[in-house]
């Protein structure tokens, strides 16, 4: 089991014929994701490195089977893309696509709640690795390896670097998941944990934090009455200054609100082991499966 | 981005919120002979600062003579570190009383936030903390929008005067759509007052998210008056993510967590960082040229940590970046590189052929940040 994503999910991508979208969807498929269509309106019919086109995610799903949609196009058209894929029955979600205005993830994730039962994962995340069966998004595959520890994360790159301090350490992966840095993530924290503490394959979490917000502490109330795996968990931002927004729109420490160390007490008080440094993660999971 | 009162006054001269006329004054010679406004004027500085008023950046004129004497005194004033180069003159209202309201996304409830009170034209945060029930919460579908009657029955939980209800009704859903239509992170009017000339917005706070600048001309152009430090400006060019900081290890860096992150490590190994510097996701070599120039800059920087971990941003990429940047110079300071994830052999073999005396290859975040602090010291 892993979470989210399995052998089964097939990939439709939007904005598989842009330059970021080919070279990810490629690699996702060399790795063994079941990457079975693409879409842009207009170029319907062609096909890039044999993946077919079509012009509507509908139309992907009718020949495909296409059951999850990675999206990949620019700001001004993510919420039309990200809805389409959703009214046309994708039951995951993964938008990567950074500097969509928040007014248009917040009536997304409005709709997307109203209308459909979709998951979205993101926006302006790196999207999730089921190590060994499925890759959908842009994390590095090399780093990763199969195994029962489930990662989350508010940051792409730190956590890549959580995962490799994991694989050193020959501790491999259930699914690791970023739910991305902006103000209105399709799936929070707490979704995730609440999926790792039912799957079967995890037997351990890292969960990884930045300052602002107060998903951490909501996440922490949640650990602290459902999750009974270990949780090892580091948040990023300790030394950041107050009143400066740093590089995600959601890092925020805003008067003595959203800070990092309001979030390792609040961490701390539901019985995860926060670490200090980023690099230890491995061995503190390490220590406790 | 945060605006000036007068920026956020001219958005509700766009969306028909009524506030006080006005004048914009940027040298004193264009009040020298007289105003186009009734006296008593109120003379306010605008700086990016709160509390102002209490460092006299606010005095109300009778007369033109005290209107010159008063502006003299503000112009130029210094207000917490910011120097007052813009006044604001206003007729002043009768306040008979005033309200707070606020518009913001609750990032909780993924739900647009709108808090009332009566008690305004104070810290709102006072309230909030010593008289909780004074300040109503109200949640909006984003989806869905404003609705007359839910405004009604805000208006009254909150007990502002009823005689007043449909001018308040009016103002309120006109605020609401300078929220969405603007693209605003905050929309604050504090107070919103009743005065003898019906509501008006006498302060404006307005904050505006600049992911949306696609589809906001005007944004560009209130951007250009708000004053950020030079280096910024240039990083700011180079759409590079730089945050100036009093350290000596400069950091570069792909995305915003693993920055942070960085900046973290290097202070629990005794350093300290002199910028946030994060390339974003997909950084071309360009983009990293440039971020080395912009530290090129910065006269506190005593060694550079490069930490990079590849995903969406390749690291064959970011090593031509580097090479291209440092290719033939004489270096200021060490440079330490850590590349890891997406193309990374590829990016290590591409530094190794191009080799610097300068720069060293780090192969962990931990010994590159080890690295960084001691090429500080």
């Amino acid at each position: 089991m892993s979470i989210f994503i399995d052998n089964e999910t097939k990939v439709v991508v939007q904005g598989l014929t842009g330059e970021q979208g080919k070279f990810h969807a490629l690699r996702n498929k060399a790795y063994g994701t079941k990457v079975v269509a693409g879409t842009r309106p207009g170029k319907g019919g062609e096909t890039v490195e044999g993946i077919p086109i079509f012009n509507t995610v509908e139309d992907a799903i009718e020949e495909t089977g296409a059951n999850t949609a990675m999206t990949f196009v620019p700001p001004p058209f993510a919420k039309d893309a990200v809805l389409e894929a959703a009214y046309a029955g994708c039951e995951l979600i993964v938008c990567i696509t950074e500097g969509i205005p928040a007014k248009d993830e917040a009536e997304m994730y409005d709709l997307l709640k109203q209308k459909t039962s979709s998951r979205l994962l993101g926006p302006n995340c790196p999207g999730l690795i089921s190590p060994g069966k499925s890759n959908v998004g842009i994390m590095p595959h090399e780093i990763t390896m199969e195994g029962k520890v489930g990662v989350v994360s508010r940051s792409g790159t730190l956590t890549y670097q959580a995962v490799l301090e994991l694989t050193n350490l020959n501790i491999g992966q259930s699914t690791c998941i970023g739910i991305g840095g902006d103000p209105v993530p399709g799936t929070s924290f707490i979704d995730v944990l609440d999926a790792f503490q039912n799957d079967i394959q995890t037997e351990a979490i890292v969960m990884i934090g930045e300052i602002g917000g107060s998903a951490e502490e909501e996440a922490a109330e949640f650990i602290k009455d459902n999750v009974t795996k270990p949780v090892v968990s580091y948040i990023a931002g300790l030394t950041a200054p107050p009143g400066k927004k740093m590089g995600h729109a959601g890092a925020i420490v805003s008067g003595n609100k959203g800070t990092a160390s309001a979030k390792i007490e609040a961490l701390t008080d539901a019985g995860a082991n926060v670490v200090k440094n980023p690099t230890r993660i491995g061995q503190a999971i390490k220590d406790v499966i | 981005m945060d605006l000036f009162e007068y920026q956020g006054k001219l958005l509700y001269k766009e969306f028909d919120i009524k506030h006080p006329n006005s004048k914009l004054v940027k040298n004193l010679i264009e009040i020298q002979e007289s105003v186009e406004l009734s006296y008593p004027i109120v003379v306010k500085a605008q700086v990016q600062v709160g509390g102002r008023g209490k460092a006299g950046g606010i005095k109300i004129a009778n007369n033109h003579e005290e209107l010159i004497k008063y502006s003299d005194e503000i112009m130029g004033m210094d207000i917490k570190g910011h120097i007052v180069e813009i006044l604001l003159l206003e007729e002043a209202s009768k306040i008979l009383e005033e309200y707070y309201i606020s518009f913001t996304l609750d990032r909780s409830e993924k739900k647009y936030l709108i808090m009332l009170s009566s008690k305004g034209g104070m810290d709102i945060e006072e309230v909030a903390e010593n008289n909780p029930d004074d300040l109503i919460k109200l949640y909006i579908s984003p989806s869905e929008g404003l609705n007359t009657e839910v405004v009604n029955k805000a208006i009254k939980d909150s007990k502002l005067n009823q005689d007043y209800n449909d001018e308040l009704n009016d103002v309120i859903s006109k605020l609401y759509n300078l929220f969405v239509e603007s693209d605003c992170d905050l929309v604050e009017v504090n107070p919103l007052a009743i005065t003898n000339k019906g509501v008006s917005a006498l302060d404006s706070k307005v904050s505006l998210d600049m992911n949306a600048v696609y589809r906001h001309d005007n944004f560009i152009d209130i951007e250009k008056e708000i004053p950020i430090p030079v280096s910024e400006q240039f990083a700011k060019e180079k759409n590079l993510n730089f945050i100036k900081l009093d350290g000596s290890v400069g950091i570069i860096g792909n995305g915003a967590g693993l920055v942070m992150s960085t900046l973290d490590v290097v202070s629990e190994y005794g350093g300290k960082a002199a910028n946030f510097l994060d390339i974003g996701g997909g950084a071309k070599a360009e983009t990293v040229t440039a971020a080395l120039e912009v530290l090129e800059s910065e006269n506190n920087v005593k060694s550079v940590l490069i930490n990079i971990f590849g995903g969406i941003t390749r690291c064959d990429l970011v090593a031509e970046g580097i090479v291209e940047a440092t290719k033939g110079k004489d270096l200021k300071w060490p440079i330490i590189v850590r590349l890891d994830g997406t193309n990374s052999k590829e990016g290590l073999a591409i530094l190794l052929e191009n080799s610097n005396e300068k720069i060293t290859i780090s192969s962990s975040m931990d010994d590159a940040a080890k690295l960084a602090v001691k090429g500080a010291n």
